[in-house]
């Protein structure tokens, strides 16, 4: 980097000259100018960054006990839990850091969504995001197979059955998923490796997304570019310290989970050995999956509930050019505003009717909850963009605090 | 402000800047033992680890090898000869000095762990030029009571520690 001081004094300024690692740090991590009046929910991308962390470290220490095979899977599970030191421990940490992974992105996403931090000049940043989703998705669902529970096993078998709905060569891809004539050891055995494998793929687009995000900075509360230096405040410490400050909080809710409801999250049935002749008699997934899973449900044709489904995330890749609205903020948005709590509270009754039986008043309440959400994006947002009146932007973000 | 406020000022803030920092290594030195201390044996390895052997069927000049925490473990019943012989050494020739008496607790049967102290080759039984053990990789000769007396093995086979519990049976470890 040009940037790196010829100074040749000094351990640190000697690795410097010749690999800039520490000017790059500064650049990035300490300097690096941000809007000035970020709030808490800017918060939620380094606590992501964080739980991802926690994820691959626990993950590769639960590696080193765990036996991906049939017949030993859910006793080398009792084991960690049992005989390996702090095994427990870990396991819970790694289980429950899975959900508040979620809980953590799918903040960060509605964040998003609330301040139009998917619009130009950041598009790709927030494809990058989806793609970081569908790679959770992805790996938390390999994951859950892992402990060879029984709902390990009716999730695997459902959710790969789901590529069956493909016609012509449906039946042809589940086989090639499973490596046999249902979920088996070459299942469990593949479904170990991948989900070894994502994570670190899943790094490796955080590191993109990072890259985009630099490029034009943070959005910001207000939604309006930066006008001049006067606008920006350095990362450090100013943004370390915050974000400190938030993880001691996430921290605090996280491990009274772990320690004092581990299973909370979880599902009891897990805790019964795979039984591939018999079916729980109610089988849900884990719960960041039900409101997905709630849509998948409430079409009743197999492949139009696949399609659906897919669809529910794909569509967040049109958003950028869906919402027609040039201002970034809800603030200034006051139908939009509205409509952000509506399709927030959509999004949770889907969560909700997910985890019911699908069956009476519950299958109406997903259609609705269905038809309002593909309607929000494809129909409210591109017309309340020509309609909407905004409220007047300030002229910078320095302006309102400076002035007065 | 006199110069004075100022530095004192200046010191106490340091002192809680390093209080903080002193704070922050405790607690990822705490957290990060559960990742290291998860490596050691775990609670199954570690409830192997002691063993019962029955002696009752080993005659005189008998040897028996049982595993024991993954190692071969030797169980002789010397005969009087070896015992002699073990006991007439001069210890102060030895490579590494032990009395006979040091090594056992029923002369009539040596405990050893079958693990040659050179390199880690189990030695053969009854074989070398001291009548006791002789190790195939690098040329160790062990005596009638473990101990080396010729070859590269710097010490004496070593001694689980073991009781008996009664006549036939010993408990190890």
């Amino acid at each position: 980097m040009s940037t790196a001081k010829k100074n040749t004094k000094g351990i640190i300024n000697w690795i410097d000259y010749r690999l800039p690692v520490v000017s790059f740090l500064k650049h990035s991590a300490v300097d690096y100018p941000t809007p000035r009046n970020l709030n808490y929910w800017w918060n939620f991308g380094s606590l992501a960054g964080f739980f991802l962390l926690v994820q691959i470290i626990t993950g590769v220490i639960l590696s080193m006990h765990y036996t991906a095979h049939v017949d030993h899977a859910f006793d080398s599970i009792e084991h960690i839990m049992r005989n390996v030191n702090h095994g427990w421990l870990i396991r819970y940490i790694h289980m429950n850091g899975a959900s508040f992974f979620f809980i953590v992105v799918y903040i960060h996403i509605f964040r998003g969504l609330y301040y139009g931090s998917y619009k130009a000049p950041r598009e790709l940043l927030w494809w990058l995001g989806i793609i970081i989703l569908l790679l959770m998705m992805a790996t938390a669902f390999m994951g859950y197979v892992l402990p060879w529970g029984q709902m390990s096993f009716w999730g695997a078998t459902v959710i790969t059955n789901l590529f069956s709905a493909i016609p012509l060569i449906g039946d042809n891809i589940t086989q090639w998923l499973w490596g046999g004539y249902s979920v088996d050891n070459p299942t469990l055995s593949r479904f170990y490796t991948l989900h070894f494998l994502l994570p670190f793929l899943i790094v490796g687009v955080v590191v993109l997304h990072i890259v985009a995000l630099h490029t034009h900075g943070s959005n910001n509360p207000l939604g309006i570019d930066r006008k001049g230096p006067q606008d920006s405040i350095p990362f450090h410490p100013f943004y370390t310290i915050k974000d400190l400050f938030g993880l001691s909080f996430a921290l605090t809710i996280f491990f009274a989970v772990v320690f004092f409801a581990p299973d909370f999250l979880g599902h009891p049935d897990n805790y019964i050995p795979a039984d591939p002749l018999k079916t729980p008699a109610h089988i849900v997934p884990e719960w960041y999956f039900l409101p997905f899973y709630a849509i998948l449900r409430a079409i009743p044709d197999k492949l139009g509930g696949v399609i659906a489904m897919f669809s529910a995330i794909f569509v967040l890749f049109l958003l950028p050019w869906l919402d027609t609205s040039k201002v970034r903020s809800a603030t200034f948005r006051p139908v939009y505003k509205i409509l952000f709590w509506i399709f927030l509270i959509d999004a949770i009754v889907l969560g909700w009717v997910g985890s019911k039986p699908a069956e009476g008043i519950y299958i109406i309440i997903s259609r609705i909850a269905t038809l309002y959400y593909f309607l929000h994006f494809l129909i409210l947002l591109p017309l309340l963009g020509k309609f909407e009146k905004n409220r007047p932007l300030p002229e910078s973000i320095g302006k309102p605090v400076l002035a007065e | 402000m006199s110069e004075n406020k100022k530095s004192k000022k200046k010191s106490r803030r340091s002192f809680i800047h390093q209080a903080s920092g002193a704070m922050g290594v405790v607690a990822v030195a705490a957290a990060g033992w559960p990742l290291v201390d998860q490596m050691n044996p775990s609670k199954d390895v570690e409830a192997l680890a002691t063993i019962e052997v029955d002696i009752s069927g080993l005659s005189e000049g008998q040897s028996k090898t049982v595993l024991w925490r993954g190692k071969p473990l030797f169980i002789k019943h010397r005969s009087q000869n070896e015992i002699d012989e073990a006991k007439s050494v001069n210890i102060e020739e030895l490579p590494h000095p032990e009395n006979d008496d040091e090594r056992v607790k029923n002369p009539k049967y040596l405990v050893l762990i079958g693990v040659c102290t050179h390199l880690g080759c189990v030695p053969a039984s009854d074989k070398g030029d001291f009548k006791g053990w002789f190790c195939p990789c690098h040329g160790s000769h062990y005596d009638t009571s473990g101990r080396i007396r010729k070859g590269p093995a710097p010490t004496n086979l070593e001694i689980p520690p073991y009781t008996f519990k009664d006549n036939n049976t010993i408990l190890i470890g």
